[in-house]
């Protein structure tokens, strides 16, 4: 995985959830406060913007600075979360002396841990945790068993999916949706559904690669 | 939407720099990233209080700025949490060395990224969470109580015992007992429209009221036909009694707080109607604040908040103090 590797996969991501954004929008106003996408797009647009900034950069300066321009542009608990998946990423063991597959799984699963702290949130409780604890075990799990890459960035695209999709039918637990109760019951998370669009891409712009 | 706006991305840097020039004699506004001081350097010696949340609830915080509150402020976009940056921008220039006091809000965005500038400050500094919003059951199951219009109280105290000398220690246990004798609750007659959003953040029927709303419009207790003003401030009251639990001939403070697109006219007639009730329960109204302070952009609504008070919570309320939305003493 290199800087450039990065900052493609954002473009991508970027036409994503531009093609998805009405649908995020809609599922924010139904259980939240309808400003999700705007966050994620201001936050994506950003990364993009820092590539003159970073793309001679060594991983871990590139990825501090993303972590920062997350953290302080977007704001909100996104900024907090994605900045703190950003940044303790930045921090994995020896990652400028080069990253494969392996430690990139690694320090997304430490980020992934990380973000849980943050929030103190866990799976089951309606937020996007439900889609990236899961991707995180199931990458994991794929590494200890000795699979083949793609079958287990494949297998991540559909835990994704699973994880998105059972956020429909919980309580949410975890800020504004909380308040709602019982109705916030049928609603998927439009935080789980940015994030599921996220995984996809990137396991997916590997697997084509 | 109508608004009083140019451009979505112009908004609150327009309003900040208006508030930075009408009350250049208390306050100094710096951008990128954005935070309110006092005019004047923190005292040596004296504890810096630092709050700050999303924009929309004006004056609450950058009007609570100044002699006697808060040190500085730290305004978020329109409903969403401030950053790390700008907290710790904040701190380097109002830690006189004692230390800083965080006054967060109970929100999850605001919660984390206060944390977060915690962690990545250099100096002591401790942090006070409210969380007086009685409508929301406060259980390991949900965010938690909200933190709304008690935090001016928390904000007015706190900050009479940091410039009376307190320590870091003295004055975020201060904050945590203000809090803790403090319960509140709102009712919104109307939605409020989020500049970059465009469109009202909830529907509400012409005869309809949400009891026990939040301050970003969030879904309260219930939604109920309209009533009576009485009728209305008999519940909020009997909601936040049931919480807060004030003795008879206990004293306490009665805040009327405006959301936003409620008139002082209407504001009144709640005190009225609040001290009819708190009469017949011998519970004795010993300070009172009636204004728009914690605001919802344009929401129309009210809430109401009491703190039970003792000594030293009176001595503090009424010491001087002189920002751009509360002034006395001076």
């Amino acid at each position: 995985m290199s800087v450039d590797f990065l900052i493609e996969t954002a473009k991508k991501i970027q036409v994503v959830i531009n093609d998805n954004s009405s649908e995020i929008e809609k599922l924010d106003q139904e259980i939240g406060d309808g400003d999700h996408i705007f966050n994620v797009q201001r936050g994506i647009k950003l990364v993009i913007e820092l590539e003159p900034t970073i793309k001679d950069l060594i991983m871990s300066k590139a990825l501090n600075q993303i972590a920062m321009k997350v953290l302080s542009g977007i704001g909100g608990s996104s900024g907090a979360l994605f900045g703190t998946l950003f940044m303790t990423m930045a921090k994995g063991n020896a990652i400028d002396e080069g990253v494969d597959y392996k430690k990139a799984i690694e320090i997304f699963a430490e980020g992934v841990e990380a973000v849980k702290q943050r929030g103190k949130a866990d799976v089951g409780e309606k937020t996007m945790m439900d889609v990236l604890i899961p991707v995180s075990n199931c990458l994991k799990k794929g590494v200890e068993d000795d699979k083949d890459l793609k079958e287990i960035l494949k297998e991540a695209v559909e835990v994704a999916e699973k994880g998105m999709f059972s956020t429909k039918d919980l309580l949410a637990t975890k800020g504004r949706a909380s308040f709602l109760g019982e109705r916030a019951k049928g609603h998927i998370d439009p935080g789980a559904r940015s994030s599921q669009l996220m995984i996809k891409t990137v396991c997916e712009s590997v697997i084509n690669s | 939407m109508k608004k009083f706006m140019n451009s979505v991305d112009d908004f609150l840097k327009e309003s900040l720099q208006g508030f930075g020039a009408a009350h250049q004699d208390i306050v100094s506004c710096h951008y990128d990233p954005n935070f309110i001081t006092r005019v004047t350097p923190t005292k040596e010696g004296k504890v810096a209080l630092i709050s700050g949340g999303g924009s929309g609830h004006e004056p609450m915080h950058g009007g609570l700025v100044g002699h006697g509150m808060l040190d500085a402020a730290c305004p978020g976009f329109v409903f969403s949490s401030p950053t790390p940056d700008q907290m710790l921008a904040a701190a380097e220039k109002v830690d006189s060395g004692a230390g800083v006091l965080f006054i967060v809000k109970n929100y999850s965005g605001d919660v984390m990224n206060f944390q977060m500038a915690a962690e990545m400050m250099q100096g002591p500094n401790e942090s006070v969470l409210t969380n007086d919003d009685v409508a929301v059951e406060d259980s390991s199951f949900t965010t938690g109580r909200r933190g709304v219009a008690a935090t001016v109280v928390v904000e007015k105290i706190v900050g009479s015992l940091a410039e009376h000398g307190g320590s870091l220690h003295e004055c975020k246990a201060l904050g945590d007992k203000v809090n803790k004798n403090s319960g509140s609750m709102g009712v919104a007659f109307s939605s409020c429209t989020v500049p970059a959003a465009g469109k009202p953040n909830f529907d509400i029927g012409d005869d309809e009221m949400e009891f026990g709303v939040g301050i970003h419009g969030e879904p309260g207790r219930r939604r109920d036909k309209m009533k009576s003003a009485q009728e209305i401030t008999n519940e909020l009251l009997e909601a936040i009694n049931e919480d807060l639990k004030p003795e008879a001939n206990e004293e306490i403070l009665l805040f009327v707080n405006g959301m936003g697109g409620t008139p002082l006219t209407e504001l009144y007639l709640i005190y009225d109607n609040a001290k009819n009730m708190l009469d017949k329960k011998n519970i004795k109204i010993s300070r009172s604040l009636v204004g728009n302070y914690c605001t919802s952009l344009e929401m129309q609504g009210a809430s109401i908040t009491l703190t039970k008070l003792d000594e030293e919570l009176v001595k503090h309320w009424d010491s001087s103090v002189h920002t751009a939305a509360m002034r006395w003493g001076v």
